[in-house]
């Protein structure tokens, strides 16, 4: 099979690029268009005006006062996620199970905080890396079982999510574990004790917003992560990966240990996305049985709309932590915030298409090109 | 150690336990018999969580507005249908990946539910027990699989005809030749993508019909979180017992009965750990899958999208 070049099929030249240009975003600008008609319809329906939906949304998001601090800051851990996200697809894995590792490494972090005692700054970076780590072993069970006895890491990952909500709901309760030792009362505290004031990711203020330094640290690792996947050894052994086990394994990559090192790595962003969620202020700096809050699914959402691009992943973030944040000031115009669900699926659905049209369109052109050599 | 044990007693002793691992477990075995047909042909279809969603809803509406069971139960087939017509498009006419695909599907549902739930806000009602004569009088097993709502006996009768069509058409043959080797069946003239969408079709009406029974033998009312999850325990089962039918009805009744179980717990007044009843079906499966995938092989192209000329 060969893909046939470009310039055989669009002609030589500028305007050749230009239609391939034009026929790229065409496609993109109308699937978005659809969704977001979609979207405004379903407002329409319910006898609320669209513009008025949309004008709280982008309130809640960034303009009233204080606002657009909060949307980065919710906007950090989908990001660490998403970059978690992007690691294992590189590689060929699916990882899914996001959420169940964002909350162990939030445990992790919830167990550092409140059952340790030291100087602060010294148990935030060890709660941390923690948390890092909590969520790269959670990941690493899955990584055993594929490489050990094949066991796809879809479901695996998948499983260990309902795991862990259930794994977090013991520990809560659990006096030895991570339950409120100065709540009373039976088993009514359904949450951690709060982290301690010297604990907490210190604040950045800037223009009457308040943002946590997690943010610095995922905007880093963002630029690092694309760094490290495009110009590293390490990074090319994975890619390789990613596109064929066979030529990696034939050109001296063990998919063994790379495979697992990724899976472990991504489980690690999600975990390290936990402890910066829990160490930066939410749910009150205390891991509820709810803490979690389909971050992990979000952030594996992002990552897939920025098409696994690393640097491209942080104003997907934004934009999925502008529909949370903005959601919250819905109430006000009548419209359930649940719309907003349904306008990221329907977003991610729209961005699926292109590509996928696209892909076919060349195989079309690829198979025509080949019959007319013959 | 020996209150467990005297729970295991007074639990095991109960009929009524029996009856509601049997619904619960029900609910589980719609969704994984859809979801063996499209594992067969090749798709782990990560979207029955939103197809039992959208069977739920749909089923709902139905009921709320004909006011017929019946008709909701059509509507609730209808409703998971239309999820499993995004599922299989979009992965197997277009070639998004069908991960993707099946969790934004989920999302969308639980958005969409949750959203016309709160604005239309239907009603519905549990349909009547109907006992089957004689074989209701069974001690103890009789009453739990034949002193059920109606919709449950749907069930009895889906899983000879999911194991007619799968092992003795020839719709069956090219869907399960389809999962192992879809460069053969492409060869051999079959539309491999084609029947994998049919496959995902119908898993999509069962996957309605369990939801509609959900709703309308079961629970009696719709809420967005009434599936929560448990669709993915239907995936489970679907490997704890190895795509073979008898294993994953046996998986989907196990599952029923540690959640039969764990809601048995508080009532007839006893402490045990109800995280790790929850977690048990999943525990369970993961240590399934750990010791035996060597032994039972997967369909060998499961989850590997088919594009002609390309592998």
């Amino acid at each position: 099979m060969t893909q046939t070049p470009r310039a055989a099929v669009d002609g030589p030249g500028r305007p050749g690029r230009w239609r391939s240009a034009a026929e790229t975003a065409l496609p993109y600008v109308l699937s978005v268009g659809v969704a977001l008609f979609l979207s405004a319809g379903l407002v329409a329906v319910t006898g609320n005006s669209w513009l008025r939906v949309f004008g709280a949304l982008l309130d809640g998001a960034f303009l009233e006062p204080g606002r657009w601090g909060e949307t980065l800051i919710v906007a950090t851990p989908l990001l660490l996620v998403a970059l978690g996200m992007v690691v294992g697809v590189k590689a060929g894995l699916f990882n899914i199970g996001q959420e169940g590792q964002l909350l162990v490494g939030a445990m992790a972090m919830a167990w550092v905080g409140t059952r340790l005692h030291g100087p602060g700054p010294l148990l935030l970076l060890l709660g941390l890396a923690l948390g890092m780590a909590a969520g790269g072993g959670y990941a690493g069970i899955a990584a055993v079982m594929r490489y050990r006895r094949g066991v796809p890491e879809v479901i695996s990952t998948l499983l260990l999510v309902f795991l862990a909500y259930q794994l977090n709901g013991f520990a809560i309760q659990t006096r030895w574990l991570l339950r409120d030792l100065g709540a009373t009362g039976p088993s009514r505290s359904v949450a951690t004790a709060a982290l301690p004031e010297s604990v907490r990711l210190p604040f950045v203020r800037l223009f009457g917003n308040e943002f946590h330094v997690g943010l610095l640290v995922a905007l880093v690792l963002a630029v690092l992560m694309a760094w490290a996947l495009g110009r590293t050894v390490w990074g090319f052994r994975l890619r390789l990966l990613g596109h064929s086990t066979f030529v990696a394994r034939s050109t001296g990559v063990s998919a063994a240990r790379s495979g697992s090192l990724a899976l472990c790595l991504s489980g690690g962003l999600a975990g390290l996305a936990g402890a910066v969620m829990l160490a930066g202020g939410a749910s009150g700096y205390r891991v509820g049985t709810s803490f979690a809050q389909n971050y992990g699914w979000q952030g594996l959402l992002v990552a897939l709309l920025a098409r696994t691009n690393p640097i491209a992943a942080i104003p997907m973030a934004v934009v999925f932590a502008s529909l949370r944040t903005g959601s919250g000031f819905l109430a006000a115009t009548g419209v359930d915030r649940k719309i907003v669900e349904v306008v990221q699926a329907l977003l991610v659905l729209a961005l699926l298409i292109p590509p996928a049209v696209q892909f076919l369109r060349r195989r079309r052109r690829a198979v025509a090109a080949a019959r007319e050599e013959v | 150690m020996g209150g467990f044990l005297d729970a295991l007693g007074d639990i095991f002793s109960s009929p009524t336990m029996y009856g509601s691992a049997v619904r619960l477990g029900a609910f589980l075995a719609f969704a994984a018999l859809g979801e063996v047909v499209a594992e067969k042909a090749g798709t782990i279809n990560i979207s029955v969580e939103g197809s039992l969603l959208g069977g739920a809803f749909a089923g709902t509406l139905g009921y709320h507005y004909s006011g017929s069971a019946p008709v909701g139960l059509l509507a609730g087939m209808a409703g998971g249908l239309l999820v499993a017509c995004v599922q299989a498009n979009m992965s197997h006419r277009l070639t998004a990946d069908q991960f993707v695909v099946g969790l934004t599907a989920n999302v969308l549902v639980l958005g969409l539910a949750g959203f016309l739930n709160g604005m239309i806000e239907p009603m519905a009602k549990r349909a009547p027990i109907v006992e089957v004569p004689g074989l209701s009088d069974i001690p103890l097993l009789g009453p739990a699989l034949f002193g059920q709502t109606w919709p449950t006996y749907l069930l009895y009768g889906l899983i000879p005809l999911t194991w007619y069509l799968l092992y003795r058409t020839r719709w069956g043959l090219e869907v399960r030749a389809v999962g192992e080797s879809p460069q053969a069946a492409d060869v051999s003239g079959i539309d491999v993508n084609k029947r994998r969408r049919q496959a995902i079709y119908y898993g999509g009406i069962l996957c309605g019909i369990g939801g509609a029974f959900l709703v309308l033998g079961q629970v009696g009312s719709f809420d967005p979180g009434a599936v929560g999850g448990r669709g993915f325990i239907a995936i489970a089962a679907v490997y704890f017992g190895a795509w073979r039918l008898g294993g994953v009805l046996l998986g989907c009744f196990l599952f029923g009965l540690a959640d039969a179980f764990r809601l048995a717990l508080p009532v007839l007044g006893h402490e045990l750990n109800a995280q790790l009843l929850a977690s048990l079906p999943y525990l369970l499966t993961l240590l399934v899958m750990y010791a035996i995938t060597k032994q039972f092989r997967q369909p060998a192209a499961l989850s590997k999208p088919f594009v002609r000329g390309l592998r």
